[in-house]
């Protein structure tokens, strides 16, 4: 499989992503700069997490503009499989490829810990490798994960099962507590209606090879390749 | 032509920031200030003469890039 990284000035997970895709997984990666126009040849495109353009304005709204955006629509409206981690989910909100928009966490702090998600749907591209209900530790790294929707887009993502994953305590319960940021529904990563784009706060580049001694991440990866019929 | 364009979080949208400061001033003796909201403020110098073309210009930049309209509201004025 052929994977695109996105890179946006201030990107800071791209090579982690390049890792874990060609060094973990075998997997050829070519990393775009977002001064690209064509996605020509790619099979899954991701946008990695760190702070394009200083995070300046709003999370992702200026990266959601560069030129490398236009092909990622149209790679996602063709039914290209999209995954945006951290500052790419932000950018994927940004540019209305996913609904909703980020807040600044409720407690204001900037957020690096290890937190737990549970697998809401596992019939996804991007949760296959998972059981239904299965709690995956992976961390987080952001300021801005207190993702918002309205009650009506809330509603039909519920219905929907568009939440993938959602922030709960280690035995897999889904309380205020186990929610690190205020984000509504205690939401960690949802999917479009059409199921090939993926946003979540959580880092799974992080945690996905025994090294670092959590592999939780991988599964995430590993469930893309399943989808797309990769033998690894 | 200059614009002056506030961003503010929409009511009713949580503003963790706006609530830090209640509290700062609450602690300040400030006991009658309440629901404190932070925004952005921006100036963009807009070349055009005519109020009407800049007025739909810089309420496009808004709707397009100053402001997420999901949570955010937008005001501006023309000087």
């Amino acid at each position: 499989m052929n994977v695109g990284v996105i890179v946006f000035p201030g990107s800071n997970c791209d090579h982690d992503c390049r890792h874990v895709f060609q060094d973990v997984l075998g997997q050829s990666v070519r990393m775009i700069w977002h001064k690209e126009m064509s996605l020509t040849g790619i099979d899954a495109v991701i946008l990695p997490g760190g702070f394009s353009y200083g995070d300046y304005l709003r999370t992702g709204a200026i990266a959601r503009f560069s030129p490398v955006m236009g092909a990622v629509k149209t790679f996602a409206k063709d039914g290209g499989a999209v995954i945006g981690i951290c500052n790419g989910f932000q950018i994927l909100l940004e540019a209305g490829l996913l609904p909703g928009a980020m807040l600044r966490n409720k407690s204001l702090h900037f957020i690096c810990k290890d937190v737990h998600v549970k697998v809401e749907n596992a019939a996804t591209a991007f949760t296959e490798a998972c059981e239904s209900g299965q709690v995956l530790k992976i961390p987080v790294a952001h300021a801005d994960g207190n993702y918002y929707t309205d009650p009506v887009t809330l509603a039909a993502m519920q219905a929907n099962a568009q939440i993938v994953l959602r922030y709960c305590t280690p035995e897999g319960k889904v309380t205020p507590e186990a929610n690190p940021n205020g984000s509504l529904d205690n939401i960690a990563g949802i999917i479009n209606p059409e199921g090939n784009v993926l946003g979540m706060m959580p880092h799974p580049e992080r945690c996905a090879e025994e090294i670092l001694g959590n592999q939780d991440g991988k599964l995430i990866f590993q469930s893309l390749l399943k989808a797309m019929k990769v033998k690894v | 032509m200059k614009a002056k364009i506030h961003v503010t979080l929409k009511q009713g949208i949580l503003d963790p920031q706006g609530k830090a400061i209640e509290h700062a001033l609450d602690s300040l003796g400030f006991k009658n200030a309440a629901n404190v909201r932070v925004g952005k403020y921006m100036e963009v110098d807009v070349q055009e003469t005519d109020k009407a073309k800049a007025d739909a210009q810089v309420k496009q930049m808004c709707e397009k890039l100053l402001a997420n309209t999901i949570i955010e509201e937008y005001r501006y004025e023309l000087v």
